[in-house]
């Protein structure tokens, strides 16, 4: 068998046996069989509605973060040419964060809605995530250079924490304390009946990212040459763009940033198959981060973690060791 | 040699409307060897980017087998012309198979699955620049000299009827310059092509190359064969405020202290 095929399929069986995992361990251990018994729709009391209702959404949205934000990581990684690249550097996250804060901070400032909070938080963040894209991509039809537009990214990233801070200064306790929280990041804040919110956009910057794998081959030459070989850079550019803020816009919004993944399941895809074609990479990041997305999740939810355990602290202690790792153990990225 | 591959018409190459040259008229004829003369930042990357539809003109039109360049698709573009430009690659982790593959891409799907003819097209490209043996070894542990044959390959690969390449021999040493220039001449007398390529390599112009065109500040380009670029002393003109001589009948030049 091919051996990147071998690993896809590793990767796909990894995310299998994690997921399983997750149905079956919490504070409440459901026994395998009663997972399946639950899965196959069999009446089961208790264990049942804590696999389907709890779990299962947790698990699925944990599939879909993981999933979604490595493939935006890798495709941003390819189209700025920078392995430190990720969803959040375009300033994309903070866009979202900033739409979060503004409705979960100054709620006092808005007019009741008859809306949930978690909707208009989704609602805001998607809209914070966008506004900033849609900058991003007035200036990319500017430049169009990506140095410039990585370090517009930054900047506008700053800008938005600043705001971001302001508000907080500026808000009253309770409201903080939810924001900060949303802050630390979960795979817990979505239901059963949120998760077509999540998996709708998702999906269809899964797709994107995938049916873009030639052109992006050709960005691996540098920019001219691709164009030489007749690709539209700027269209796969704006193509990226969008891709990525409906990534990690809607995962931000259900998840809180959780920005790490986005950078180290990539580099962790690239070293296992050695491989940088995005055929083989992008599903295989796909797949990679959708099973690490779990591993973190079921860390967070060990017995002896308590629950305590903030996402963001578990994906950051996996993910940094291992980005360090990769860029320590050679020149990889391989400049000279 | 066959008719014009390539032909440019009078062609004003420049940025943000300040025009770099006087109207460039151009033929680059089939198996044709053409080295871009010229000091620096007189125009050589900018006529090169010009005539391979990278960088549009401010007047004048560049045809490849009869069609203007810049009103074709990107895609059809890409099946003409080929370009080597400055630089590595900004990837090592590339293995030199593949990246020579991506050199097919205006020929593969939208998935760029690649069929029997595009492994023999690498396979071919491969042979002719002289990289067959790097085949499996990655883009980041390959030398100066090696990258260049590796990235020529992937010009070749694309099966274009034109290549363009910017300064291929700089940062070689000087077997590898020799080598490089040798195999473009044996790629465009072998396989009917129009190369044309920029280089300070005034010597291996001059001993390697069918014809030379000169680019020159405020007057037209000069387009002629080595020979007669001496004996007219075009060349001499050329360069004439570097302090160097060119003994037309030797055909070599000396820098004076």
């Amino acid at each position: 068998m091919h051996r990147g095929t071998a690993w896809l399929l590793l990767f796909a069986l990894a995310g299998l046996v994690l997921a399983v995992l997750g149905l079956a361990v919490g504070s409440v251990q459901v026994p395998l069989p009663e997972v399946w018994r639950a899965l196959c729709g069999l009446p089961g009391g208790t264990n049942a509605v804590i696999v389907l209702q709890v779990r299962l959404p947790e698990v699925l949205t944990a599939m879909a973060a993981g999933a979604g934000l490595g493939a935006a990581g890798l495709m941003m990684q390819t189209v700025f040419h920078n392995p430190l690249a990720g969803p959040g550097v375009l300033g994309i996250s903070s866009g979202a964060s900033m739409g979060v804060a503004l409705v979960m901070l100054a709620r006092p400032l808005w007019p009741a809605l008859p809306v949930a909070q978690d909707l208009l938080v989704m609602a805001a963040a998607l809209a914070g995530a966008l506004a900033v894209l849609l900058l991003i991509t007035l200036a990319d039809r500017r430049i169009g250079d990506s140095a410039t537009l990585l370090i517009l990214g930054l900047m506008v990233g700053y800008l938005a924490s600043a705001l971001v801070s302001v508000l907080q200064a500026a808000s009253e306790a309770g409201a903080l304390k939810g924001f900060v929280l949303w802050g630390m990041g979960s795979f817990a804040a979505v239901d059963a009946r949120r998760l077509p919110w999540l998996w709708l956009p998702v999906a269809a910057g899964l797709v994107l990212a995938v049916s873009l794998a030639k052109p992006l081959n050709a960005l691996l030459i540098g920019d001219e040459n691709a164009r030489s070989m007749g690709v539209d850079v700027r269209r796969v550019h704006r193509t990226v763009i969008w891709a990525t803020g409906l990534l990690a816009g809607t995962i931000t919004a259900c998840c809180g940033p959780v920005a790490f993944l986005g950078l180290a399941v990539p580099h962790l895809a690239r070293a296992c198959m050695r491989s940088v074609d995005h055929r083989l990479l992008m599903p295989g990041t796909i797949l990679l981060g959708a099973a690490l997305a779990l591993a973190c999740d079921l860390v967070v939810r060990l017995p002896w973690s308590g629950g305590a355990l903030p996402l963001n602290t578990v994906t950051s202690l996996l993910g940094a060791p291992v980005v360090l790792w990769i860029l320590l153990k050679g020149r990889r990225w391989g400049r000279g | 040699m066959t008719a014009a591959r390539m032909q440019a018409l009078e062609l004003v190459i420049g940025y943000a409307g300040r025009p770099l040259s006087a109207p460039i008229g151009l033929e680059l004829p089939g198996n044709s060897l053409t080295a871009v003369l010229g000091i620096n930042g007189i125009g050589k990357s900018t006529l090169l980017r010009t005539l391979a539809g990278l960088h549009k003109p401010l007047a004048g039109h560049v045809l490849c087998n009869g069609d203007d360049v810049f009103a074709m698709s990107a895609a059809r573009r890409a099946r003409c012309i080929a370009v080597v430009l400055t630089g590595r690659p900004a990837t090592g982790l590339l293995d030199v198979q593949t990246l020579v593959g991506l050199g097919r891409h205006p020929w593969t799907g939208r998935w760029g699955r690649s069929t029997a003819d595009d492994r023999l097209a690498v396979d071919h490209a491969l042979q002719l620049a002289g990289a067959a043996h790097l085949r499996l070894r990655k883009v980041g542990t390959c030398s100066d000299g090696e990258v260049q044959k590796v990235l020529i390959a992937r010009a070749l690969a694309q099966d274009t009827p034109v290549l363009l390449l910017d300064e291929p021999t700089a940062f070689l040493d000087l077997p590898n310059r020799a080598d490089v220039v040798r195999m473009l001449r044996r790629i465009a007398h072998g396989q009917g092509k129009a190369v044309l390529f920029s280089t300070h390599d005034l010597q291996l112009a001059l001993d390697l190359c069918d014809r030379l065109l000169l680019l020159r500040a405020r007057q037209a380009a000069w387009l002629g064969t080595p020979a007669e670029a001496l004996a007219s002393g075009e060349l001499a003109r050329a360069f004439s405020s570097s302090g160097v001589t060119f003994d037309p009948v030797a055909g070599t030049h000396r820098f004076l202290p």
